[in-house]
């Protein structure tokens, strides 16, 4: 088997984009937006870059793109501010500009999410015969206020964990299609009987850094197909992988997910 | 007509009415009584199920009425209903928002915002019925524009796209949440709103566009 050339990619165009990571560094660091220190921004995203990439994780264009713009700013930061003409703005301005007007938008997005929605909170009558299926047995009764975690909290949590552990080095990991499917089936078979899983443990039984890696990938995988979420209850608090389809639903059906991911892989040559 | 029999018939069709029905339509129904009356009529049914603690109540929701359960009984209603709700991604949702309050719009536009290729996101949307393509813009390439539809204010319990907070009403939360602590203090959350009029003065031309919205 040529595994070089079979390795995963994780498409990371559902999940967030160099924008997002921007945010991200900006709250993480705690830094004042309108007049971030962009040392320290180009290095922290240059990291992430690098880590995304030793996932083998598929980094969009727009990555890079805004990675040269970050570049610029530095450099353009770093010319003396006497020669630059009297009425230039600051080079970070429009990039301020556009984090706020993004960050708005996601806060639109909040308050959409906030509204009583149609068929979650609120029901019309719009339902035959046939929708209704009478009283179901099983009740779920949690409603937890925890807080979704986004792909940069997770990578943080994994690199994390990745240090924590005296593991072998690997440079650049390849990862094969096959047992990233295997984990998804792994991940999916303890999900089936409890809703609830800590993130760390589903690293409990790894070896290898390369097994890490693969657990990893599944488990963005299974968030992306929105089968799984990732939770947290406070900023610092553990992170929990929560079931996000009840048990009987046919994608916790033992080869559903798999088949459906391999027939991705093989549609994808990208780029 | 008496007031009474006027309201149980409005009653009656918003029973059997499967959206939101307008109050032209009701006056259509109920032809030759004064459309004062049917608003007066109307607008006690509408008092009464508030007040009586009914397990409904009439919302007023794209451009019409709706009979609608109240939000504190979902989790037991939910136990009955088999369609599962429609999940929004963070990426669809943040999409939406823009063409929401952006609109009409091209994907172009929504990309800049963004900072990412929306096109799978859109596609998703479109799918849902949330947006609608609505024209093409008048540029090189004539790209379309899109724009959001009653199912989408229909979806959000939306009267109409004016019912949405004024876009500069996030602008205290986007600094504060992109980590500008010391000019905005923890208030975030638990101010809802600041009072209609305030909120949408400085909104002009940013707000959501028209009352109408693409079908």
């Amino acid at each position: 088997m040529l595994e070089t050339r079979e390795s995963w990619r994780v498409q990371l165009e559902i999940f967030e984009g160099p924008l997002d990571l921007l945010l991200f560094l900006i709250r993480k660091n705690e830094i004042d937006i309108y007049d971030i220190p962009i040392n320290i921004i180009v290095d922290q995203y240059q990291q992430y870059l690098e880590i995304m990439r030793s996932l083998n994780l598929e980094i969009a264009g727009e990555f890079l793109v805004m990675a040269a713009t970050l570049s610029q700013i530095k450099s353009k930061m770093l010319l003396p501010r006497s020669e630059v003409e009297e009425e230039e703005e600051d080079p970070r301005a429009e990039l301020v500009d556009r984090l706020l007007e993004y960050q708005r938008f996601k806060e639109a997005a909040g308050e959409l999410i906030s509204r009583a929605q149609l068929g979650r909170e609120v029901f019309v009558r719009e339902f035959d015969e046939e929708s209704l299926k009478g009283l179901v047995g099983e009740v779920k009764r949690e409603r937890l206020e925890f807080e979704e975690v986004d792909l940069f909290k997770l990578m943080d949590a994994f690199q994390a964990l990745l240090d924590s552990r005296s593991l072998q080095e690997i440079k650049r990991v390849v990862v094969e299609r096959v047992k990233v499917v295997d984990r998804i089936a792994a991940i999916l078979e303890k999900l089936r009987e409890n809703e609830f899983l800590e993130f760390t443990a589903l690293f409990s039984g790894s070896r290898s850094k390369a097994e890490m890696v693969v657990t990893f990938l599944a488990l963005l995988e299974l968030i992306r197909l929105q089968v799984v979420k990732a939770f947290q209850a406070g900023n610092f608090a553990p992170i929990s992988i929560k079931r996000a389809v009840p048990a009987d639903d046919q994608k916790m059906k033992p080869g559903y997910l798999t088949s459906l991911v391999s027939e991705k892989e093989s549609q994808g040559g990208e780029e | 007509m008496e007031r009474n029999r006027i309201k149980s018939i409005i009653e009656g069709l918003l029973f059997i009415s499967g959206e939101p029905l307008s109050l032209e339509r009701i006056v259509q129904v109920l032809e030759g009584e004064e459309k004062k009356e049917i608003r007066a009529a109307l607008t006690e049914l509408v008092r009464e199920y508030e007040e009586q603690g009914r397990g409904l109540r009439i919302a007023e929701v794209a451009g019409g009425y709706q009979l609608e359960t109240l939000k504190d009984n979902a989790e037991f209603l939910a136990r009955l209903v088999k369609t599962r709700p429609i999940r929004l991604s963070k990426p669809s949702l943040e999409t939406l928002a823009i063409i929401a309050y952006r609109q009409p719009v091209t994907r172009l536009e929504v990309d800049q915002i963004r900072g990412v290729d929306s096109s799978g996101v859109i596609a998703t949307l479109l799918e849902y019925g949330f947006i609608a393509i609505v024209g093409r813009k008048d540029v090189p390439g004539r790209p379309f524009i899109y724009g959001t539809t009653k199912r989408f204010l229909e979806f959000f319990r939306l009267k109409s796209l004016a019912d949405l907070p004024g876009l500069d009403e996030f602008m205290a939360r986007a600094e504060e949440q992109a980590g500008d602590q010391n000019l905005f203090t923890d208030r975030s959350r638990e101010q809802p709103e600041a009072g209609p009029e305030e909120t949408k003065a400085g909104d002009q031309g940013q707000g959501p566009g028209s009352e109408g919205s693409a079908d």
